[in-house]
């Protein structure tokens, strides 16, 4: 293949044919007062071009090379390198979503393994091929559950779901003529369950709670299925830290008849933010409403176990407007990390994980308590995420750390205007003990000396 | 084989009436069109939907359509043994595979529904279209 496709010879013939002397005659309709010359430099030599971005690239803090204790919705657990060698197969890496799917048997049965490890987490019964992200997920699941109630028009989220998840679900409800009120959080950190249930009425379809909240205090999935159902309405469990659910009741045991949000903690590395992967599942009752792609196993004309592509009619290629979403894809190579890391582990080895990260966070959060003028707000309990008081503004003072390399957590203030003193911190098993014991001995230094500006709440 | 007693409509439905309820379901032609039927969505009891409305979906190996009610009323009653066990259209279109009974809003609309000679007329012609 030729990488520049008109030599000089080319250009001077073509501009001939169409009876102009220059390229530059070409933009003479646009007036010369916006025709700016494209300041570029001068062109690199390949070692140049390397040498330039990595040095660009180092500039950037990375959680490899920093105590990183960031989450909010992205977190850094361990991946083994059999899954990157696994996931860089060509085979996989380069294949789009199969359109005509039972040819490609072995990407089935990768998307069927992923939903087989999605349903046992989540205790429900189908689980689609996945989606694009948490935030979307949630969406789709409300949506779901506004199909099926036929007609009902409002959703009650808790405020403690994801902020962005939350702002996600107004984005598609505005257009759609659909509510969505929230419920805040009570002072331990976790959703009123009497607020909840005041909320709900004849014309709510759902009721969605995230556990762990965005505060990262464990919720009680059947507060929200209560609510729910005594109304007729369905639960929805949000997830935005998938290795909870290896140690938590899963929510398809706590009454919730959809359960979804972001699987990216179960192998997919952080990637900046994306890709991650989005994660769907539902009571079997309900499964003609579920969005996306659904693999599904059967036996071929000689019997043998094979995979197919089912349900298809709830698909826009099949049913096009009257589809249950727009969602024609899936994201294969996220479903696929997952599935390997899913596989690796095992029961017993996610269930280590998800224990490590909670005895990291608790030990972290006991620490951080002590710091005189630190405290923990939320008294309920956490998985491995918490939020912490600074007796100063947590922005700053979390750059200060980071400039020490040390990613100490996620300031609240991004989202909430008054909660200035307030940052998210997150454990997993990557945390050393001495990195946490770093992290406590840095606030602690900050809190001697700093002045101590502005309060929370 | 089109019951003389049944009126139709052009998208295949056909509408009994008994007093003021109205019971629906497809043709034997419909059925036959669509092949094995695998799923049904009926509306709930106390639905109330007008003439030419969308009341559910039928969804066979081949294709999923769309059910329109002949007339307008609120349902009384949904046939949840062909919602089971959807085989059932396919077996007895005209009888145990009926959808749902409707009390009727009036008795006008009924008389503007094609005959069953009508209907066969209909179908005839759109065999020769195919």
């Amino acid at each position: 293949m030729k990488f520049l496709p008109t030599s000089d010879a080319d250009r001077t013939e073509m501009l001939r044919a169409i009876g102009v002397s220059s390229v530059d005659d070409l933009f003479a309709s646009i007036p010369a007062e916006v025709r700016k010359p494209a300041d570029l430099p001068a062109p690199l030599s390949e070692i140049e071009v390397r040498r330039m971005m990595g040095s660009l690239a180092s500039k950037n803090a990375n959680a490899r090379e920093s105590a990183f204790f960031l989450g909010a919705g992205i977190y850094h657990h361990w991946i083994s390198a059999v899954a990157d060698q696994m996931l860089y197969r060509a085979e996989w890496l380069t294949s789009y979503t199969p359109y005509q799917p039972e040819v490609s048997q072995g990407t089935l049965q990768s998307i069927f393994e992923y939903q087989t490890h999605i349903c046992l987490l989540t205790g429900l019964d189908v689980s689609n091929a996945s989606l694009y992200e948490g935030a979307s997920a949630l969406v789709e699941a409300l949506l779901m559950a506004a199909r099926l109630s036929r007609g009902r028009n409002k959703a009650v989220l808790s405020a403690a779901i994801h902020p962005e998840y939350r702002e996600t679900v107004r984005t598609y409800f505005e257009p759609l003529g659909l509510t969505a009120v929230e419920v805040p959080a009570g002072p331990d950190g976790a959703t009123d369950a009497e607020a909840l249930r005041a909320a709900v009425d004849d014309d709510t379809f759902a009721v969605a709670v995230q556990s762990p909240n965005f505060y990262g205090v464990i919720e009680d999935w059947e507060n929200g299925s209560r609510a729910a159902h005594a109304k007729g309405a369905l639960s929805v469990a949000v997830v935005a830290e998938a290795v909870s659910m290896a140690l938590l009741a899963p929510p398809g045991e706590r009454g919730a008849d959809i359960a979804c949000g972001e699987a990216q903690a179960l192998g997919v590395p952080m990637h900046f933010g994306g890709p991650v992967l989005g994660f769907l599942a539902c009571r079997s009752d309900h499964q003609r409403q579920l969005p996306g792609r659904l693999s599904g196993e059967t036996r071929d004309a000689e019997g043998r176990r094979a995979f197919c592509l089912t349900l298809s009619t709830r698909e826009q290629h099949i049913r096009r407007e009257r589809a249950t979403s727009n969602i024609c894809t899936n994201q294969a190579l996220m479903a696929l990390a997952v599935n390997i890391h899913c596989s690796l582990l095992g029961k017993r080895g996610l269930r280590d994980v998800a224990l490590q990260s909670h005895a990291k966070a608790e030990y972290l959060k006991g620490e951080i308590a002590r710091i005189p003028g630190y405290r923990i707000p939320f008294a309920g309990p956490t998985f491995n995420e918490f939020v912490v008081e600074a007796p100063e503004r947590a922005a700053p003072l979390l750059s200060r750390l980071a400039r020490g390399g040390i990613l100490a957590g996620v300031p609240l203030s991004r989202w909430e205007s008054d909660s200035e003193n307030r940052f998210l911190v997150a454990a997993t098993e990557m945390n050393t003990r001495e990195e946490m014991d770093r992290l406590v001995a840095a606030l602690a230094a900050q809190g001697s000396g700093a002045p101590s500006s502005g309060r929370s709440q | 084989m089109n019951p003389e007693d049944l009126r139709y409509t052009q998208s295949h439905e056909w509408v009994r009436i008994d007093g003021d309820v109205g019971t629906i379901g497809i043709t034997d032609y419909a059925q036959k069109e669509l092949g094995d039927i695998v799923y049904l969505e009926l509306p709930e009891v106390g639905h109330v939907f007008n003439a030419g409305e969308e009341f559910g979906t039928v969804e066979s190996v081949k294709a999923v359509s769309e059910l329109f009610t002949p007339v307008s009323g609120e349902i009384v009653e949904i046939n949840k043994g062909a919602v089971t066990e959807p085989g059932i259209v396919n077996d007895d279109p005209f009888g145990d595979g009926w959808m749902i009974k409707l009390k009727l809003s009036t008795d006008e609309e009924v008389q503007k529904l094609l005959t069953a000679e009508q209907y066969e007329e209909y179908v005839k012609q759109e065999e020769k279209e195919k």
